[in-house]
């Protein structure tokens, strides 16, 4: 069965937005960090992605390339209308410049960009699979999939337990939650593609939704196409300008009609049919 | 605050820097392109370019190395999709063109010339990873020119040709002399520098570090060349700096790395430029 999705919705363009850091909060390995940016909340579609401004201007710490989030979750706090909450890992002077901003602190956030995960017209099983901070849309993907009927399983995996997003307020809504870690630590030992045909047979999953590093997703489309499901795939590629300008996030896929083309990462992407990016050339070149 | 610039009268002297602007589609989310003295395209040739391998752009204190490698859909697609979309928003559009042959910047000439809604060609003569990306290399002032000569040849009197040349202090006049010789009306001094992405492929380096670099190239071609008009293209990214190079002789500014690290930066520079009238 083949199941048809409805086109993504939100035609809105991204803004560019002075945001507000309204809490910083370190859990586990990552900062959650809650922002005021004005406009931007409304037009999240999961797998859509905000981009920021790091360094401070007066101190001349700029960097000049954005940094690029995933959107965890969008609420309604009182006094501020909707905020965006973004997961950080602290990898480089960026990410760490933004992790130490205090609640009241200046950001630039650029959003929603990129092309969100198509949704399923049916209530079909869907498999949703994240790596670690990078599980974060698949939280308010698996809302909108539930408000659709769909049966959602949810797989969360991590080196660790310190690089998991917590599933709780998951696990409410969803049928199934599977924790994968490297070390055991919790959950089954090992890696998404070890533990994902069992998953996917015992879903009977028609359609999967990922994101996280390339060779994890190359995994999930090949186990998707095994058990004759559809993927989704959300790459996290590293992004300069992140709008599309500068086409510096050169992903080879397939075209509709079969031919070879270089797509971006950012504009065209994140999200990719799982059958139509070319793997093996992505991961060649992505040394 | 309209300007003169090689016989066309354009809204304002900020414009969008080659390559910088991706499609055009990715920018109008942050400005309005009308009110851009005009939209620079990225560097069309004649067939599709894939572009190089990743990395292909990153980031240093004071700059950006890229090797994007030409990446752009070719020319058929261009005429057929961008341009008329470009055309449709009201964007002055001048046509960035790179070729690997003199020949090909003929027939680039030819084919865009004839192409309702092309404003000006600017001819990259300046790519600092033009071995690698497959275009050819203008290495000498004369080979510069030769290539201006050959696309003035084949393109209506009433379309202006723009050079672009590299921000080499030492040869920066002579390569203006020589392409304003060669029947350009005006010169975009100048493109990214030659660098060394990490891994030691050739690269560009844009942004801010190349800030002082243009400035001193601008001045001499200025100094050297009173008439010659000039686009000056070199970390600009506040309104300061667009008027430290319109003071050093330049008519025009080019608006590029800034971009790509805030997109909304033409809008800043122009609503800046407009509240200083």
């Amino acid at each position: 069965m083949s199941p048809t999705f409805a086109s993504p919705a939100g035609s809105l363009g991204p803004l560019h937005v002075e945001a507000t850091v309204l809490t910083s909060k370190k859990v586990g390995a990552f900062h959650h960090l809650t922002l005021v940016a004005p406009g931007i909340p409304e037009r999240v579609r999961p797998g859509t992605f905000v981009a920021l401004s790091v360094g401070d201007l007066g101190l001349g710490t700029v960097r000049l390339a954005r940094r690029s989030f995933w959107v965890h979750r969008i609420k309604p706090t009182g006094g501020h209308g909707l905020t965006l909450e973004i997961v950080v890992e602290v990898v480089g002077p960026g990410t760490r410049w933004l992790t130490n901003l205090p609640p009241g602190g200046r950001v630039a956030v650029t959003g929603p960009l990129g092309k969100p995960f198509s949704l399923p017209k049916e209530p079909v099983s869907c498999v949703l699979v994240g790596s670690g901070h990078a599980a974060a849309p698949m939280f308010p993907l698996a809302a909108r999939l539930r408000e659709r009927g769909c049966a959602v399983s949810l797989v969360v995996s991590g080196p660790d337990e310190a690089h998991l997003l917590s599933t709780l307020e998951a696990r409410r809504s969803v049928r199934a939650v599977t924790v994968v870690t490297g070390d055991g630590s919790v959950g089954l030992r090992g890696s998404v593609a070890d533990h994902l045909a069992g998953i996917l047979e015992r879903s009977s999953a028609d359609v999967v939704y990922a994101a996280g590093p390339a060779p994890m997703l190359h995994a999930v489309a090949a186990a998707a196409e095994t058990h004759g499901a559809w993927s989704q795939t959300a790459l996290e590629e590293p992004l300069v300008c992140a709008t599309g300008l500068c086409h510096g996030c050169a992903v080879p896929v397939l075209s509709e009609d079969g031919g070879a083309r270089v797509a971006r990462a950012c504009v065209d992407g994140p999200v990719f049919r799982g059958d139509r990016v070319r793997w093996a050339a992505l991961l060649g070149t992505a040394r | 605050m309209s300007v003169e610039l090689a016989g066309l009268t354009l809204a304002s002297p900020v414009l969008v820097a080659s390559g910088c602007g991706g499609t055009g589609r990715e920018l109008v989310s942050y400005v309005d392109l009308r009110r851009l003295g005009a939209f620079v395209t990225r560097s069309i040739t004649l067939d599709p370019r894939a572009g190089g391998p990743m990395p292909r752009i990153v980031e240093t204190p004071a700059g950006l190395v890229n090797a994007i490698g030409f990446h752009n859909s070719g020319l058929e697609h261009f005429l057929a999709t961008e341009l008329p979309w470009l055309m449709q928003q009201g964007a002055r559009v001048i046509v960035s063109i790179a070729g690997a042959t003199m020949g090909e910047y003929a027939e680039l000439a030819r084919r865009l010339g004839t192409a309702p809604g092309v404003a000006a060609l600017e001819v990259n003569l300046s790519a600092p990873d033009a071995g690698g990306g497959g275009v050819f290399d203008a290495r000498e002032p004369f080979q510069a020119g030769g290539v201006v000569s050959a696309v003035r040849r084949d393109l209506p009197r009433d379309i202006p040709v723009l050079a672009k040349i590299r921000s080499d202090v030492v040869r920066v006049v002579e390569a203006a002399r020589t392409v304003v010789e060669a029947g350009a009306a005006a010169v975009v001094v100048g493109n990214a520098l030659a660098a060394s992405m990490p891994d030691g492929r050739p690269g560009g380096l844009s942004g801010p570090a190349l800030r002082p670099v243009a400035l001193r190239c601008v001045a001499e071609v200025h100094a050297a060349l009173p008439t010659a008009q000039i686009v000056a293209s070199g970390g600009v990214g506040a309104p300061t700096d667009v008027r430290a190079f319109l003071d050093a002789g330049a008519t025009a500014i080019q608006v590029g790395t800034s971009l790509l690290h805030d997109p909304t930066t033409a809008t800043r520079l122009i609503d800046a430029l407009e509240g200083t009238r």
